[in-house]
């Protein structure tokens, strides 16, 4: 936590952390309390004056079948893209971690989508997609698919988890090879003499040692998609058609912004917080029992 | 170069005291040496000088300056710290040049002063190196460098040799010892060898539990140690300690049997006698039922009990012995070699 | 390897090079998209090889007014003004959050846990749940369509603090009583000490800062009104709606492609940093 020996008391310390404070204090903790306070305020219809109403905006929320089918959405959206990412990642880098030529090359391959914008990725998928001219409707339309994910929502949810799991493979990946990396060799040879073939040493030996960084990489993961998603969504579907990509945190802007409703969209934001408090404390739970091996 | 005074120095941690009025005057030119056992405050007794340690109460002065508030850099000290404490990105020259430069000294004259402590300690070869680079051995001179560069009053070591392996650990010993005399500077070096202590020191001022057991010479220390910890901790192996009751004709050993010898003091003491003391004797008092013999080439150390007793008892005899385990071995020893202690306060009963 | 199976070892390569190729055919396509002339971009199939055109379409798109149709600011500008944001991002990061950590470290203060636990609370609200309260204040300011305005409210980063609090807690305390006993005030031991064993470290999160700072989208969505501001990663939103009139996908994808060459070439060259740096902030 601090030093054993630290400099005399002087006014410095003050001075070296004023930057950081009042950034945070500004544009963090000012603008998350304004959040917290707007949600418990109604605007009238004219934005002329706003009514102090405690949780009524959090009763709204609530009750309101779209708000709910959001939050459903999410969780599965969230769930998905873990999934799908985690799941590939985890795949390859067991791969990965066996061959000896290459693996650099295999490496550098499979980390550079981590550098690709959300946005960006969205419009690579949707490029690629496209209903008239995409390659992949293209190819789908000879298996007997019309692909056409203005129109089909469940397609548009399936471009969209596509392209998010495909941006967050990279980073999965470079985790689990780390983690696989640090098991000792010795481990998986005393599993090899003992008669495991290397299927069996991967499920029995390498997953539930490198179990720790799956829930961490778990984590991550939902958060990335709870949040960072945005931008896919935005480029690609906007939430349509209809609402079916309509995530919470793509509500959140779009009431606020789009449909103006300050104080509905302060309580969502608030409700935001929430999750992502639990996410971080059970992140940082989870980092302070890191299972070392 | 400049004499220091420990004066009724205390450190406390919160409610818990470390060090408890330690007392000590330190000659201009001497090299003392601080030893005892981990734990024993002598670390925190010597970043207290450094003033890397603040002082609970009580007063350090180093020549006629008071200097429990000064910052470490205005006391005029130089420390070498047991891991050498060297700055990683910078060569050795840098390290040495760095506080130099920072007492804005002329170019010319840090160069000077770098050259001279790389002629004494013979690292010229090393200069544009980083530590990195360098064997132990060859950091710890550049450690040294770096203290001899600064030109200060007073050398602090805390422990600087731990790290080494121990035949480097007896070369850098020696030259220590010869640098030292040839700068003459005073120093405090920290320790929990006693041989280096020995063999280094001036004086040794003993430390145990934060009290301040013995100051003085090694042969003070040797032949008159003040108390039961000193008489066990300096000399190797550890001195023989018995109860005995005390007589003014003589000291009867738990035995029964009576070193006869006129004596001041009368009723339970502590026994103390070193076992190179002991010497084989027919018809010697001391009776050892040896059970293991340590053949060390020079001597012979044999391991046993008092006999009749379970008092473990080691006497040490010089060259090679054919003595069987199992066998009782007979020993004498002069009464001037006794050492006799109080049970109670654990400190030397004197003539 | 344990055992030397020919077959395993073919499997583990084919499972590779077909995760290389999912991995990498958006960026393919891309590729290819911005090396062939509208016209080719408008008949299906659309072409998997790559054309001639790449220089021509990277003039039109650099240099030229955007799609026709639309006017946006020359995608040279937007690179700068992506740039400028990345950079003072990154840039502003790492300063504030070395002091800061260089304090919360290296002081014994009155309310040195409440800076600690203010600056530890910014980890749990992302941009996206403050964002209209954010923006008030910014807007209040007067920092829209800024530079200052982009970058400010995304600058105060509790994982560079706790990154380089972590980083000074594993230097040696005795370079500091050395450094002390040398005469070296704290500030000097930051720059002359510190700061020089911080190095990789700083680099490693520097190139993680500069991904993040680049690839913002939301924010300079909001924030810039004025062309002149537009970042080229949201640019390519704007373009995306565009294309609904007019599909010019092979100026849209060279754009895209532009807007991902600096961070990918910053991941591809500074790979073992960049690890570094992505392991070490989210620890």
């Amino acid at each position: 936590m601090l030093k054993r020996v630290h400099f005399p008391s002087s006014p410095l310390p003050y001075l070296l952390v004023a930057p950081q404070l009042a950034i945070t204090l500004i544009f963090f903790i000012w603008p998350a309390s304004q959040a917290m306070y707007q949600s418990f305020l109604v605007e009238d219809p004219f934005g002329l004056g706003s009514e102090f109403v405690w949780f009524e905006n959090f009763e709204l929320l609530w009750g309101d079948q779209h708000y709910l089918d959001a939050f459903l959405r999410t969780a599965v959206f969230s769930v998905l893209v873990a999934a799908l990412s985690m799941g590939s990642a985890l795949l390859l880098a067991g791969f990965a971690q066996r061959v000896v030529r290459g693996a650099m090359f295999y490496r550098t391959m499979l980390i550079w989508p981590y550098a690709v914008a959300p946005v960006l990725a969205g419009a690579l998928w949707v490029f690629m997609f496209n209903p008239t001219l995409g390659i992949f409707p293209y190819f789908l339309d000879f298996v007997g698919i019309d692909w056409n994910h203005y129109l089909n929502g469940g397609q548009a949810m399936s471009l969209v988890i596509l392209a998010a799991a495909w941006k967050q493979v990279a980073y999965n990946f470079l985790f689990y090879l780390a983690a696989m990396q640090s098991i000792p060799n010795s481990v998986i040879e005393a599993a090899a003499i003992d008669g495991a073939g290397p299927g069996r040493r991967f499920w029995t030996i390498i997953f539930p040692l490198i179990s720790p960084t799956t829930f961490f990489l778990l984590v991550i993961n939902m958060v990335y998609a709870f949040f960072e998603t945005f931008g896919i969504i935005h480029a690609v579907t906007q939430g349509g058609p209809g609402s079916s990509t309509t995530i919470l945190v793509y509500k959140v802007f779009n009431d606020g912004f789009v449909g103006l409703d300050l104080g509905g969209s302060a309580a969502q934001s608030v409700v935001l917080m929430a999750l992502v408090i639990v996410m971080t404390v059970v992140q940082f739970r989870y980092v302070e029992r890191k299972v070392e091996y | 170069m400049a004499e220091i005074q420990l004066t009724d120095l205390t450190k406390s941690y919160g409610p818990t005291e470390v060090l408890h009025h330690v007392e000590g005057d330190i000659k201009d030119g001497e090299f003392i040496v601080i030893v005892g056992p981990s734990g024993c405050g002598k670390s925190t007794l010597l970043r207290m000088v450094a003033g890397l340690e603040s002082v609970t109460s009580g007063e350090i002065r180093i020549g006629d300056r008071r200097v429990n508030e000064l910052e470490p850099s205005a006391r005029d000290i130089a420390m070498v710290f047991q891991n050498y404490a060297l700055y990683p990105h910078m060569s050795v020259r840098e390290n040495m040049a760095y506080g130099l430069k920072i007492r804005k000294l002329p170019k010319g004259e840090i160069n000077r002063r770098v050259e001279e402590a790389a002629d004494i300690l013979e690292i010229h070869q090393y200069l544009d190196r980083k530590p990195r680079q360098l064997s132990g051995g060859q950091r710890q001179r550049v450690a040294m460098g770096r203290a001899i560069v600064r030109d200060p009053q007073v050398f602090l070591f805390d422990e600087p040799l731990s790290n080494l392996d121990a035949k480097l650990r007896v070369q850098m010993r020696l030259e220590i010892r010869k640098l030292q005399q040839r700068l003459g500077v005073t120093s405090i070096y920290v320790t929990h060898d006693q041989v280096e202590a020995m063999t280094l020191g001036d004086r040794l001022m003993v430390l145990n539990g934060g009290y301040v057991e013995q100051f003085g010479t090694p042969i003070e220390l040797y032949d008159r140690p003040a108390s039961v910890f000193v008489a066990g901790f300096i000399g190797s192996p550890a001195m023989n300690l018995l109860p005995a009751e005390a007589h003014s004709d003589g000291i009867v050993l738990p035995t029964g049997v009576k070193l006869a010898g006129a004596q001041t003091q009368s009723g339970s003491v502590l026994l103390g006698v070193r076992p190179e003391h002991l010497v084989p004797d027919q018809d010697g008092p001391i009776a050892i039922d040896v059970d293991m013999v340590e053949q060390l080439g020079a001597n012979s150390l044999l391991h046993g009990t008092l006999s009749g007793t379970d008092h473990a008892m080691v006497a040490s005899i010089p060259g090679h012995v054919a003595t069987a385990n199992g066998t009782q071995q007979r020993f004498s020893a002069a009464p001037e070699v006794l050492h006799l202690f109080s049970p109670e306060t654990q400190k030397r009963l004197d003539a | 390897m344990i055992e030397n199976r020919p077959f395993t070892s073919f499997l583990s390569h084919l499972i590779l090079i077909l995760g290389v190729i999912a991995i990498a055919l958006p960026i393919w396509i891309t590729f290819v998209a911005a090396t062939h002339n509208e016209l080719r971009m408008n008949q299906t199939p659309l072409p998997l090889w790559p054309g001639t055109y790449l220089w021509e379409n990277l003039q039109k798109t650099l240099f030229g007014k955007g799609l026709s149709g639309s006017e946006t600011a020359p995608v040279w500008m937007m690179l700068l003004n992506s740039l400028a944001m990345a950079m003072m991002i990154s840039v502003g990061k790492i300063a504030i959050s070395l002091l800061s950590a260089f304090a919360i470290v290296y002081f014994k203060f009155p309310f040195r846990m409440t800076c600690f636990w203010m600056i530890f609370i910014t980890l749990m609200l992302p941009v996206e749940v403050r964002i209209l309260p954010t923006f008030e204040v910014v807007a209040n300011l007067g920092l829209l369509n800024s530079y200052w305005g982009l970058s400010i409210p995304l600058i105060a980063s509790a994982t560079a603090t706790f990154m380089f609090r972590q980083v000074f807690l594993t230097v040696p305390d005795e370079l500091l009583e050395s450094a002390r006993i040398d005469g070296a005030g704290p500030m000097r031991f930051f720059w002359d000490i510190l700061l020089p064993l911080s190095r990789t470290n700083i680099a490693a999160l520097f190139v993680i800062l500069f991904i993040f700072g680049w690839n913002q989208y939301l924010w300079p969505l909001l924030i810039t009104t004025d062309t002149s501001m537009t970042t080229i990663v949201m640019s390519i939103k704007q373009m995306l709606e565009a294309a609904e009139q007019s599909p010019q996908w092979n100026i849209i994808m060279t754009t895209a492609l532009l807007a991902m060459v600096p961070p990918i070439f910053v991941v591809i060259s500074m790979q073992k940093l960049f690890v570094q740096g992505l392991t070490e902030t989210d620890k």
